[in-house]
């Protein structure tokens, strides 16, 4: 077996992230190989099963080169050449992973670009942390303390946008809304249902609700719903249910948000919070 | 060697970052062989003179606010906001929903059980802003101090660190926003 043919055999179907080689099947995203090989990708707007959105940004990852060969002379010249002429960040959880890949995912820059993003979505609402009932079981929150944020940095917007308490026991609190689509895809995708959209362009994009009226009482929106309960920050809550966990147990008092699977214990926990 | 001068003052604040402060219980002796304290609510002096470390708890809800904020940046090396509400404005920041003769109304004139209605306007009072602002909206801000309130150990970490000369950074375990 000559040399080139074994290069093929192991870059074949792989990407490297950060250095390591990961395996991928056709049709993967980099989000799905790195998820599947346990490795983490900050993200917001990301979850397993339901379709790519991409406009939380956290996820952004820099590629080398998509086009990397396995042929040795190749490599050689695109190591000379290319690490940073061809390098292009890219969201990971939209694109595809592509044999070869160069990917640099958790570096000091990206993650400060993370910090950054991160900001940029608490100024953007009121994400007053010691008021709200998802204190500690935020994803956002337990975003910020991944990537070590320690203010906002940016002047705040203090947008006033619509609480919708009109649902026997759903709410929504619009100012800590992120826009992920989190809930609109789950209530497409998996309720089956359509609740929730996005209207409204640039900065006054805001959730929506399907229903003749405009409100959550008049949705066919149930406690029992996927969508009810799969928002990452405090925008969608269940009536009654909050500051049930004692401080200390709660999601992220327990767990980082880098733990891969955590998904699951997230869902787990704003079903049954008690628990 | 002469002591490290701190400046302390709660604005929009409700105290508690100060509590917690005290919360560092019998370590503060041990503190208090490094440091002395200014202008401060745990002492009488009534304007912040040269500083070392001025530590801002609360936002800048009225024009005294302000005031104090610039003495304060004026004569401190190194200014910290402390705590949700010098950061981000925190819970006082709810107001910026409604406007302010809104609010007036409802505590002064409109309020349950309210005798004499009117809304206070002595030349004494300052006057409130029409919104809650994070003091990094008035002044520049050299470090930041998240929590609601900071842990007693999350304040001890910050002053450690600038007491020993270097740049504070808070350990994972002691940052959170609540």
């Amino acid at each position: 077996m000559s040399a080139d043919t074994k290069q093929n055999l192991i870059t074949q179907n792989t990407i490297t992230i950060d250095g390591q080689e990961i395996p991928f099947q056709a049709g993967q995203t980099i989000m799905d190989a790195a998820l599947a090989a346990g490795v983490y990708i900050p993200h917001l707007c990301h979850r397993q099963g339901l379709t790519p959105h991409g406009s939380c940004k956290l996820c952004v990852v820099d590629i080398a080169s998509r086009s990397a060969s396995s042929h040795n002379s190749n490599r050689r010249l695109q190591a000379k050449f290319a690490v940073d002429a061809d390098s292009r960040s890219a969201s990971a959880c939209t694109m595809p992973a592509v044999a070869g890949q160069q990917i640099s995912n958790n570096t000091p820059a990206l993650n400060e670009v993370r910090k950054t993003i991160t900001q940029m979505l608490f100024i953007e609402g009121n994400h007053i942390c010691p008021s709200c009932e998802k204190c500690g079981d935020c994803t956002l929150q337990a975003m910020a303390y991944h990537l070590g944020m320690l203010d906002g940095h940016f002047p705040q917007f203090f947008q006033h946008r619509e609480v919708d308490a009109s649902h026997p026991t759903i709410m929504l609190d619009r100012d800590r809304c992120i826009l992920c689509e989190l809930c609109v895809r789950a209530s497409r995708e998996v309720d089956g249902k359509n609740v929730f959209a996005i209207a409204g362009r640039g900065i006054n994009a805001h959730l929506v609700v399907n229903s003749a009226s405009g409100k959550l009482v008049d949705s066919d929106l149930e406690t029992s719903d996927m969508a009810a309960h799969i928002c990452p920050v405090g925008a969608i809550l269940i009536k009654e249910h909050g500051y049930e966990v004692p401080i200390g147990q709660r999601t992220f008092d327990l767990h980082q948000v880098s733990e891969i699977g955590l998904e699951k214990i997230i869902l787990t926990k704003a079903r049954q919070p008690d628990e | 060697m002469s002591k490290i001068r701190i400046a302390t003052t709660s604005l929009a604040g409700c105290f508690g970052c100060h509590m917690s402060f005290l919360d560092m219980d019998e370590r503060l002796v041990a503190l208090l062989e490094h440091v002395e304290f200014n202008r401060s609510p745990f002492t009488d002096i009534k304007h912040c003179g040269p500083c070392d470390i001025g530590l801002i708890e609360g936002g800048v809800c009225n024009v005294e606010n302000v005031h104090v904020l610039r003495e304060f940046r004026d004569n401190c090396k190194i200014l910290i906001a402390v705590g949700a509400c010098a950061i981000n404005g925190g819970v006082p920041a709810m107001r910026n929903h409604f406007n302010l003769r809104e609010c007036l109304e409802e505590a002064y004139v409109n309020g349950v059980g309210v005798v004499n209605p009117q809304i206070p306007n002595d030349v004494e009072l300052p006057l409130l802003l029409d919104k809650v602002h994070p003091i990094h909206d008035v002044v520049r801000v050299d470090y930041y101090l998240p929590g609601c309130p900071p842990s007693a150990d999350a304040f001890l970490n910050i002053l450690g660190d600038l007491l020993a000369g270097k740049e504070p950074s808070l350990p994972n375990n002691l940052l959170h926003y609540d």
